[in-house]
């Protein structure tokens, strides 16, 4: 039970068999995760993916249609939020605004009855800087501010699982970055479990340990930042963490290290660990920082994917990179992301380029090719401005 | 008066905009500024002047001369002070009986019912709907539905929950009764608009922070809506304080349950002392405006209203 003391650690958060149907739709299918105790856990995925749903579950505020929820080994089902080692960082922050800052923090120790509220709500304060401002009422604080009281309020309860609604959602860009980094010391300072739920797919891997991408209900792919990023399962992974570039085609050749996949009769080889699939028709893809643009064709390397020549559509300067959109007739539009190691552009609007990409960076996905988007043949301006607003406003979605 | 109490955010006022007098906001506040003098100020010191009349010497009854006869207080409380006494404490019971029954039904309306809109609205409709029919029908209606004849006494006779020689009107429990249905409505749709508006997100988080249902309710959900229950028992307490209504023999009342109301309405229209009536008017409305003050004062509403 929790009540009179402090849960000593974190611990682990296990699903099993989760499901959650609301009238007309299903939130939740089948979904089967365990945490370990102690890690920093992202839930990413686009809104209305079930991610928030997940997190409402733990915390007791829905009840699955099915399924058992494990906190430690116990099974809290049945319980009701109030009764779960568990707190959250609200979207909202839901702060009660009739109560000054530091009543709001010692509201949960109260409930507890653990000794001396007082003392440790002002200790939690000082842990995110505010202690000076605990007589306020939170409707007198900024955003940010508010953020971190909501943050005190749960840690102060040292509870055994903390929930993160996207709590980041609100601020803007540098007190984002403030407070990412600010957690993530928390999190290392009192070692908590932390789940994570976030649309922000750079937040996502900059803070967590373990990232799970889902997606319509089902988790998608789950590992180490790094791992998702460089080796994608899905098409939907590759585009929701970055960007991609997709290629579909039939596999010509396999040998015991690598697939060779035929992509409007140019040759694509993978290697053969980083396929999933290995026969019959295949996505295959790479990331655009990847490539390497090419004014002459390039002479044959066993260790590279060539791709051309194709024609340079668009050149966006943002700082530290450039990003060249190239049509290749017969596969698409590419992404190629440079580093701006010198002045200017390296290649110019209509210009005709070369693609090249080390043959250990692609990936093959695990998608039925059926299913995965393909590009279309014929790229006349129109559908080429209509990529581009689309581009545009998924950036500035995200922004 | 007393609603100065709601408003200290705008006392102090060192906004330079509402420092400028603006001639054209002058002009447009003068036929409130009139309407009230007319017929608040004019009235007040009216009913002021008369509650230190004395009675005209050698004069008929009811003709009285303007003196300062502040007697005249201290002789109606003295002869008037069970019904003083009654008034409050009819009140405040009814105001206590209006708001439990009221809270349910504005939490179900406003909480509860959100996800059904059309029933949200009809509940509403139901409330008000008694404002429909007559205030003073509905009351004659009681009285004939709790009449010694009626289905409902001769039932509890018959189960012997009321004594052979027993009555139901006339008592205190009607009156109380009474004040209670007809104030309902106007306690249930204050507390109904702060409900409404009761972001149930902090509940969840008062559950998420350990709180059981029942203190979360009282912790969050009660704070929440203190501007509405405020609202709502000063709406239900001061008018049933002077209501004249309900208590009357015409009505639920009798002999025993006459409340200030029926004795100002004696003296002016039957008695003809208006000197008495006056001084009563005057302290009903102060003791009002007292109660009002430190009720609003502690309750401690005002960052929420």
């Amino acid at each position: 039970m929790v009540i009179g003391a402090f849960a000593d650690r974190g611990a682990d958060l296990e699903l099993v068999g989760i499901e959650k149907r609301f009238p007309g739709f299903t939130a939740i299918e089948n979904l089967n995760l365990t945490i370990p105790a102690g890690s920093f856990f992202a839930l990413l995925g686009p809104s209305g993916c079930g991610k928030t749903t997940t997190l409402r579950l733990v915390a007791g505020l829905e009840e699955p249609t099915s399924g058992r929820i494990l906190i430690g080994g116990t099974d809290v089902t049945k319980q009701k939020s109030f009764q779960r080692p568990v707190n959250t960082v609200f979207q909202s922050y839901a702060l009660f605004p009739h109560m000054t800052v530091l009543e709001n923090v010692a509201f949960g120790l109260r409930r507890r009855k653990i000794g001396d509220p007082v003392a440790k709500a002002h200790e939690a304060l000082l842990l995110v800087e505010l202690d000076h401002l605990a007589h306020r009422k939170p409707q007198q604080l900024s955003g940010g501010q508010q953020q971190r009281v909501a943050l005190a309020r749960a840690i102060v309860n040292r509870p055994a699982l903390l929930l993160l609604d996207e709590p980041l959602g609100a601020l803007d860009l540098k007190l984002r970055r403030q407070m990412q980094l600010e957690l993530k010391t928390i999190q290392e300072e009192v070692g908590l479990t932390f789940l994570h739920v976030t649309h922000d797919q750079e937040e996502a891997m900059t803070m967590a340990d373990t990232i799970a991408v889902m997606n319509k209900g089902r988790i998608e792919q789950m590992g180490e930042p790094q791992q998702l990023y460089e080796l994608p399962k899905t098409a939907f992974v590759a585009n929701f963490l970055g960007q991609s570039n997709l290629f579909t085609g039939p596999v010509v050749s396999t040998t015991s290290t690598a697939i060779a996949v035929d992509v409007s009769g140019q040759k694509i080889v993978v290697p053969l660990e980083r396929a999933h699939r290995i026969s019959g028709e295949v996505t295959i893809g790479v990331r655009p920082e990847k490539l390497t643009l090419h004014a002459d064709e390039p002479a044959y390397d066993a260790g590279r994917n060539t791709m051309g020549p194709g024609k340079v559509i668009d050149v966006s300067f943002s700082g530290v990179s450039t990003q060249y959109l190239v049509a290749v007739p017969g596969v698409g539009t590419l992404v190629v992301f440079a580093q701006n190691v010198a002045f200017g552009p390296a290649a110019h609007v209509g210009a005709e380029v070369w693609l090249s990409w080390n043959v250990d960076h692609g990936f093959g996905l695990d998608d039925d090719p059926a299913d995965a988007p393909r590009f279309e043949a014929d790229l006349d301006t129109k559908t080429i401005a209509q990529q581009r607003r689309s581009l545009l406003v998924t950036e500035l979605e995200e922004a | 008066m007393a609603f100065a109490a709601f408003s200290t955010a705008t006392a102090p006022s060192t906004d330079p905009v509402a420092r400028r007098r603006s001639p054209v906001a002058l002009f447009l506040l003068l036929p409130g500024i009139l309407y009230l003098v007319l017929f608040f100020l004019t009235p007040l010191v009216s009913l002021l002047l008369t509650s230190f009349q004395t009675p005209r010497e050698f004069g008929d009854i009811g003709q009285y001369d303007y003196a300062f006869r502040w007697q005249n207080y201290t002789e109606v409380i003295t002869t008037y002070w069970p019904h003083i006494v009654r008034s409050f404490s009819y009140a405040l019971a009814a105001t206590f009986f209006a708001l439990v029954i009221s809270y349910p039904l504005a939490y179900f309306i406003g909480v509860k019912a959100r996800k059904w809109p059309l029933l949200q609205s009809l509940m509403l409709v139901l409330v008000i709907a008694p404002f429909f029919i007559s205030f003073l029908l509905r009351t004659l209606a009681w009285k004939q539905l709790f009449s010694d004849e009626s289905f409902v006494v001769q039932s509890l006779k018959a189960l012997s929950l009321l004594g052979p020689e027993a009555h139901v009107t006339g008592t205190a429990f009607s009156v109380i009764f009474g004040l209670t249905y007809n104030f309902i409505p106007f306690m249930t749709l204050p507390l109904y608009t702060t409900l409404e508006r009761l972001d149930v997100r902090y509940l969840e988080a008062g559950n998420d922070l350990y709180a059981s249902p029942f203190q979360v309710f009282r912790k969050i959900t009660i704070p929440l809506s203190m501007p509405g229950i405020v609202a709502g028992t000063l709406l239900t307490f001061i008018p049933a304080a002077g209501d004249y209504i309900n208590a009357s023999r015409d009505f639920l009342g009798g002999t025993g349950t006459q409340m200030m109301g029926n004795v100002i309405e004696a003296n002016f229209l039957v008695l003809q002392n208006y000197p008495s009536a006056a001084a009563l008017s005057i302290i009903l409305m102060t003791v009002i405006l007292v109660i009002v003050s430190i009720y609003v004062k502690r309750s401690g509403t005002e960052e929420l209203l």
